[in-house]
Parts: structure tokens; sequence; C-alpha cells
């Protein structure tokens, strides 16, 4: 066997090995809960069974924390998207002074820990008297999640040809009409895709939620105490519920993108970006 | 400023666009990190003496640190730990980016991307759940261990830093192979063909061609993986026991255990100022700026 082929082999078999190591945690987690054993695990299997799908479907905790994290969710989605949009804007609008300033200003929730940012939210909403809850929660988790939305919207403003603006006003459009029928309609796809990225990073949040939550519990900070304290095979079905619903959304998602990347073949102007995360 | 906005949108919607950026900007990131920081220099007062002759700018909440052994060590193995896990997931995805941005057909990148974008979209907490599973004391590898002999009596896999380091691997793998995959597939091929042709050895070509390109790819993996590792609570959390606490785990006891909001500033703070030490030491060291970060 030549050199060449056993590198071939080799990396190839690194890959399965790496594959395998991603997903064989998931499918041990997700078979658990078909386990008739009070206790989450594949060792012994007792017997299979759907009982616990029934458990978790009669515990009024989970639904409470689900119907919290959409709450919240949707919350985040209505205020994270319009600064993201906005900053975006301004970003690929404005030449001048400070701009490099308040690009790093922009991009700094990312680059600071999860647990930071709640801490200090929970500190400033103190001083003006509004403690721990689902609109605290909403303000925290915007505070990243709009960095997030500010980025995907700006990559696509990149590729936007300014000409068209200019066109539009010279055949005598107001600054609004041009914004509401030439800039907004080409934004669309980015901000339903950004839509989309932030409804799921705020409803698996955890780090930050954490301390801002107050009394009020979703559903990540559920299954985390449910882990702690209290475990049954009920949380395996729950992690196999949203694994499920999050293998649909990525698969959809990628369609849709595979879709426009196509489209964008033959019209290079309607590209969409790749995943930014 | 609003100029240049008013010439491209018209006054309304610069207005509501300054509007937004303003309050997203002053009034969730900067003030709250302006108090955090505020408070961590104030003493733990009750509510009666605030704003009174006691309260007054102190570094005794930082002193705390330095004065605790036990904290101290907890800082420092979160950081040697967080560097660990930042080394191992460089390591373990820098081949397979490679191969996935410069071997594989277009057609099994596309699979490849797809099958890791999956588990990327898997929410942290049940990534972490699954190896809480696995490494359990009756769980599934000690039941393998055991079936084929190598150890005699299950193993508490889930009572020191080793668990922990082995879930924070699997949790924020993916953060460190999309920022390498797609640096290195910025690329130009040749290069690497003209490298080979030229006589240049496969470490060699890695070492001086693909590697240097990838720079600020790996840089952002490098600041991800640590920044996400040393402010994690979760994972700790989950696969911890009482004896490896992590320094998140401590901050969170000053607010919601110790009721010391002041002392738990200054904690965070420090684990701040940790991150963005780390930002500027690999900025520097890949000689990269902000703006090829996080893009």
């Amino acid at each position: 066997m030549s050199s060449h082929s056993l590198l071939k082999w080799g990396i190839r078999f690194y890959i399965t090995l790496f594959f395998l190591y991603l997903f064989t945690p998931l499918i041990i987690m997700s078979a658990a809960t078909f386990n008739d054993s009070r206790f989450p695990t594949i060792s012994p299997w007792r017997g299979t069974t759907l009982k616990w799908f029934e458990e978790l479907w009669n515990d009024s905790g989970m639904w409470q924390a689900l119907g919290n994290s959409a709450i919240i969710a949707a919350g985040v989605l209505l205020v994270a998207v319009p600064i993201g949009v906005a900053c975006a804007l301004f970003l690929s609008t404005y030449r001048g002074n400070g701009k490099n300033f308040l690009y790093g200003l922009m991009l700094s929730p990312l680059l600071t820990p999860g647990v930071i940012i709640g801490i200090s939210t929970l500190i400033f909403w103190r001083s003006l008297g509004v403690s721990g809850g689902i609109f605290l929660t909403v303000i925290a988790q915007t505070t990243f999640i709009a960095a997030y939305v500010m980025l995907m919207i700006l990559a696509r403003l990149q590729r936007f040809d300014r000409t068209l603006e200019n066109a539009a006003f010279s055949l005598g459009a107001s600054h609004f009409q041009v914004f509401r029928r030439i800039l907004l309609p080409y934004l669309m796809p980015a901000i339903l895709s950004a839509a989309v990225i932030a409804f799921l990073q705020s409803f698996e949040n955890y780090n930050t939620t954490l301390f801002v939550k107050g009394h009020d519990t979703t559903l990540t900070i559920y299954i985390a105490s449910k882990v702690r304290t209290g475990l049954t095979p009920a949380v395996n079905a729950l992690g196999l519920i949203l694994i499920l619903i999050t293998i649909l959304f990525a698969a959809v998602y990628e369609l849709k993108r595979r879709h426009e990347a196509r489209q964008a073949q033959v019209d290079p102007e309607t590209a969409s970006e790749p995943l930014s995360r | 400023m609003f100029k240049q906005l008013s010439e491209r949108f018209g006054p309304w919607v610069s207005l509501g666009i300054f509007l937004l950026m303003f309050l997203w900007l002053v009034m969730l990131v900067i003030l709250p990190q302006i108090l955090m920081i505020d408070y961590s220099l104030r003493p733990n007062l009750p509510p009666s003496q605030i704003g009174g002759p006691e309260d007054q700018y102190t570094l005794r909440n930082y002193a705390t640190l330095a004065n605790n052994a036990i904290h101290q060590s907890i800082f420092f193995k979160t950081i040697w730990s967080s560097v660990l896990v930042t080394l191992c997931t460089l390591v373990v995805c820098y081949p397979l980016a490679y191969y996935l941005a410069k071997v594989a057909t277009p057609r099994q990148a596309a699979l490849c991307v797809l099958l890791l974008i999956i588990p990327f979209w898997i929410n942290e907490i049940l990534r972490t759940f699954s190896w809480f599973i696995i490494l359990s004391y009756r769980g599934p590898l000690n039941a393998l261990l055991l079936s084929l002999g190598f150890i005699d009596r299950p193993i508490r896999f889930l009572s020191g830093d080793g668990g922990v380091i082995v879930g924070m691997v699997y949790a924020y793998i993916l953060f460190m192979i999309f920022p390498l995959y797609n640096a290195i597939e910025s690329l130009d091929s040749n290069q690497i063909k003209a490298a080979r042709n030229l006589g240049s050895g496969w470490i060699r070509t890695h070492y001086r061609i693909i590697i240097p390109h990838a720079k600020p790819g790996i840089a952002t993996g490098c600041i991800m993986v640590f920044m996400l590792s040393a402010g994690s609570y979760a994972v700790p959390a989950l696969l911890g026991s009482p004896g490896s606490r992590w320094f998140t785990q401590i901050i969170y006891n000053w607010f919601f255990e110790g009721g010391d909001w002041n002392q738990g500033a200054a904690y965070a703070f420090i684990l701040l100022l940790l991150c963005i030490g780390f930002i500027v030491l690999m900025m520097r060291l890949f000689k990269v700026g902000l703006g090829d970060i996080a893009r």
C-alpha cells in the first residue's frame, strides 16, 4: 500500500471516528428515553417503554417552563432583530471617525462570557428598581443576540448595490419609499434567517438566563435543574423531542440556503450568506 | 454622522436607527458594565447605609481573591483547564477542517458540514447531559469497560475535573471547527499545489502556507472556545462535583447564596479581564485585528 492511500484511509478513519464521537452521546441519550429504568441509562436495558413521554406530558412544570421560554424568545426576536438591522444599516452607511470603535463595541457582547452579561444586566436594572424575571431575561439575551443579528444583516448588506437606491432617487422616490421598497425587500431573507437564529439562541440560552431569571424557569433551566435533582428518563424524552425539532429546523434552513445558493449562481444579487454563528 | 445617514434614509428612519443603536449600546452594553465595575469597588452594605459615610470606593472585594487560597486555586484551575480545552479542540479540529476545506469533494464537504451543523444547533445543556449519562457511575462507559475487563469496578468519572473537561471539549468543539474551516477554505488551492511542486513536504506546507493563512480562523476559534469554557456554568454544574468547582460557580454563589453582590461583581470583573487578556494575547500572537475576528 502506497503512503498516499495509507494517508487517505487514515483520514477517512479519523473522520468516521470524529462523527462517531459527535453523535454517539446524542444517540445514547435518545435511546435511554425508551429504557424502562428509573434512572436514564442504556445499560442494563430493562425493557422498552414509552411511559416517559407520558410522564413528561403530565409534568406541569415543563409546560410552564416551555411557555416562559417561548415568551422570552418571542420578546428577544422583537427587540433584537430591529436593533441588529439598525446597527447594520448604520455601519454600512457611516464613513468617518469612530466607526471602528463602534464596530468593536457592537461585537463586544459576543466576546463577553454569558454569565457576565447576566450579572451586569442584573446589577444595572436593580438600580432602576427592576428585579429578575421574564422582562430582564429578554433584556439580557438581547444584549448579545442583537450582535449576531447585526453580523448576519451586515454580511448581506455588503453585497448590496447602492446604484439601485440612486436609480430610485433619480426616478423621484422618497427616502421612505426607497427604504421600504428597495432596501427592506433585499434584506428580508437575511432578516428571516436572523430571526430564526435569534429565536433558537434565546431558547437554548443557559448561562446568561441563570442570573436574570428571578423566580421564573425556562426550558433549559428546567432541564438542568432536573438533571441535578429528580432525574428521570422524562428529561431524555424532552431532549429527544428537542433534538428532533432541531434536526427539522437545520434541514429546512439548509435546504432553503441551498435553494438560494443555486439561485445565486444564476443571479448573484440575491445570494444568501452561509450560516454565520 | 446623522447627515450621512439622513442623506440615505431620510430623517425619520435615521432617527429610528440612532434611537435603537443608542438604546442597545448605552442601556444594554455600556452602562451595565460600568455599573458592575462600580459595584465591585464598593463595600457590601445594608440598604440603609448605601450612600452614607461607609460607602467609599475600596479594593477590598478584589483583595478577597488574593487572600483566599481556595478561590485562587479554582481561578487558576479554570484558566489552565480552559487552555487545555482550547488546545484539545484545536488539535482535533485542524485535520478535519483541512480535509473538509481542501481534500473532500464539494458533495462530501456539504454533507459533512450539514452533519456538523445539526449538533451545533442542539442545546448546550442537552449535549452536556448526554455525557452525564455516559459517564455516570452505572453508565454505559463503565459497563463497557467492565465487560471488556479493563477495570474491576466502576470508576467515578463525575467526581473530578476530568469529566468537566471532556464535557467542555464536546460542548464547544464546533465553535472551533467552523472558524478553522472558513479560514482554510478561503486559501487558494494553487498555493498548496505550488508549494508541493516546489518540493515542500506535507508538514512544511502546513507550517508555512496553510497555518499562516488560517491565522484569523485559529485565533477566532481559540478565543471563542476559551471564552465559552472559562465562562461556562452549565458544564461544571452538570458534570462536576462539589470538589471540582469552576470560577463561575463561585461567582454564582456570591450572588445567590452569599448574598454579597459587590463581591460577586468583583469576581465577575476579574473573569471579564481574564477573557479580555486572552483575546489581546491571541490577537498579538496571531497578529490579527478585531475586524478579522467574529466575521
